[in-house]
């Protein structure tokens, strides 16, 4: 007398019917979810620049950002611009060499540096040293109700907070980019002359040849962008850190891969339109100066 | 006679201004409604508090204490209803304005959530420094003033948070929300996790700040001392899950000395400190995983 009836155990075809229900209620809540998120970020980042022509922050607020974002980076920028130049001179040169142009190393080491290597490599290190830093301290602050203690006195956290941070990036991260670009030609030069004993004259000769003054602008014309997506993506990440150590930690890493991610986006896309940019103002190929 | 009648006029005006503003509550809650997500934490709340009241809301932790604290201050927006500070939906209002309605509240928040990165005078100070034109002199006295009235030496403006004790802290917190001269007092739970004494101490700092700036408070605590000594009204919310459909989340309004005379068990509980069908419950969930 133990039968067990048809509705109480539902049959085959109706539970896979609600697994199916499930996996498309669970995507489509993470499709909402990432457009959401995208808007939020769209949002917060129109509040910054909207804040950014209102009232600029006080100086108590920028000079310390200032410092942590330019002056502390310094050194870290500085070596890793350095090494990139002797990587590069080392990984070249053998190839070069099988072709007999290793005199035109200057060209491909500079040209390298100054349009890609240099904006980017900087930028990443920024990314890692900075926008996790940023992320981890505004993620704290959010933690621990500092954020909401600024709203409470009438302050506007996003005007007290991330204002600062993004001018400090904005401004800093293509000085910085300018000194990466500076150590790795002086690493690359060093490195070929002295060690691979490349001819000095001719070494400095191709480098002029082909690199120009546009070349070296579309690397700063770069790092703007670069700053400016380090700044907001570290900011958003941690002003909406989830709860306790974890989301702090959480914030810091998404903030690094996040800001990583847009970095390798927005180089992509913004090589694609400053050269369709060079080349229809000089279609011939002509050199800006 | 009209010169008279000219002399009377504006002395009237602000007499029914402020008999206008007197018949206005302070706080007023309309059908407030707060969720996260699917949860739900508040539930149709109608509140309102007058000037110059003192009230403390009750609750067992996870009720929504906190979170209708932050949505009278417009931190938390309703996801229904209106949360009404002096008649003005804040919840509506742009940046500029709500800066200005802001600046007539201070908020102790329960971990004192002062700023790791300035010291103590500079933490208090950051109220004035904001929204004053005041000399660097006029600052540093006013926040000398401040601290003594919580009772903290000079020697402390000079320390970070971090160096202080959790009792410092809250006191530190207490001088920072008071330095403006607020209009209305918010503070979450502000004798949790310290000791018999020194939540003694933040009771007595409360009355003081409430005696010396006649201010309109709104205490979150789960101290039933706490409650009983700085409140003139007690409100006990309710978690909404443990909640049937048509029950209210305000289980009890009314003085401190009518809550030994109330009827109603889940009051009862919370005021003597009893699990109840809380140890029920984890019983039946030990039994389950006993199985």
């Amino acid at each position: 007398m133990s039968s067990t009836s048809p509705t109480s155990e539902p049959s085959l075809l109706s539970r896979v019917l609600r697994a199916l229900s499930d996996w498309v209620a669970d995507w489509g809540a993470a499709a909402i979810e990432s457009i959401t998120s995208i808007g939020r970020m769209a949002l917060f980042a129109l509040s910054t620049i909207s804040w950014l022509f209102g009232r600029l922050p006080r100086r108590e607020t920028l000079i310390p950002n200032f410092y942590q974002v330019g002056v502390l980076s310094l050194p870290v920028v500085a070596l890793t611009g350095t090494f990139i130049g002797m990587v590069l001179a080392v990984q070249s040169y053998f190839q070069f060499r099988q072709l007999g142009l290793e005199t035109r190393l200057g060209a491909v080491i500079n040209m390298s540096l100054v349009r890609e290597l240099g904006p980017v490599l900087a930028a990443t290190m920024l990314a890692g040293r900075v926008g996790s830093s940023m992320a981890a301290e505004l993620g704290t602050m959010r933690v621990t109700e500092q954020i909401d203690a600024l709203s409470s006195m009438g302050s506007n956290p996003i005007h007290y907070l991330v204002v600062p941070r993004f001018l400090a990036c904005l401004l800093l991260i293509p000085t910085l980019t300018v000194m990466a670009d500076f150590m790795g030609i002086l690493g690359g030069l060093f490195f070929s002359v002295d060690v691979l004993g490349i001819d000095f004259h001719h070494y400095i000769y191709n480098s002029k040849l082909f690199v120009g003054t546009f070349d070296v602008i579309v690397g700063v014309i770069k790092s703007f962008f670069f700053g400016a997506a380090i700044a907001l993506v570290s900011c958003y990440r941690g002003f909406n850190c989830l709860p306790g150590a974890e989301g702090v930690g959480r914030a810091a890493t998404a903030a690094f891969v996040y800001s990583f991610v847009l970095i390798l986006v927005l180089d992509l896309f913004l090589g694609i339109l400053l050269d369709s940019v060079y080349y229809t103002l000089w279609p011939e190929g002509a050199r800006l100066f | 006679m009209s010169t008279e009648l000219l002399d009377r006029e504006p002395d009237a005006m602000a007499r029914s201004q402020t008999e206008r503003e007197e018949a206005t509550p302070l706080i007023e809650f309309r059908g407030v409604h707060v969720s996260f997500g699917r949860q739900k934490v508040l539930r149709d709340i109608n509140i309102s508090i007058p000037r110059g009241q003192t009230v403390a809301l009750i609750g067992e932790s996870g009720c929504g204490k906190t979170v209708l604290l932050k949505t009278i201050i417009s931190l938390i927006r309703p996801t229904e209803g209106q949360a009404l500070f002096d008649g003005q939906d804040l919840s509506t209002m742009n940046d500029r304005d709500l800066t200005a309605q802001r600046i007539r509240f201070g908020f102790l928040f329960q971990n004192a959530a002062l700023f790791d990165s300035m010291t103590v005078g500079q933490n208090v100070a950051f109220p004035l420094r904001q929204h004053r034109r005041l000399q660097q002199r006029d600052i540093e006295r006013r926040v000398l003033d401040r601290l003594a009235e919580v009772g903290l030496p000079d020697s402390v403006v000079s320390k970070k948070p971090a160096e202080l004790s959790g009792g410092m802290r809250k006191r530190v917190g207490l001088a920072r929300a008071l330095i403006l001269e607020p209009e209305l007092m918010l503070y979450d739970e502000p004798t949790t996790g310290l000791d018999p004494i020194m939540s003694d101490v933040i009771n007595e700092l409360i009355l003081r700040a409430r005696r010396n700036h006649t201010v309109t408070s709104v205490v979150v605590t789960h101290d039933m001392n706490t409650a009983r000594k700085v409140a003139d009204r007690v409100i006990m919310v309710y978690p909404v899950p443990r909640l049937g459909e048509n029950e209210s989340q305000v289980i009890f309004d009314g003085p401190p000395s009518e809550i030994d005379d109330f009827d109603d068990r889940r009051l009862t509980q919370f005021v003597r400190g009893e699990a109840g069908e809380r140890l029920m419950e984890m019983r039946a969930g030990g039994v389950r995983s006993e199985e």
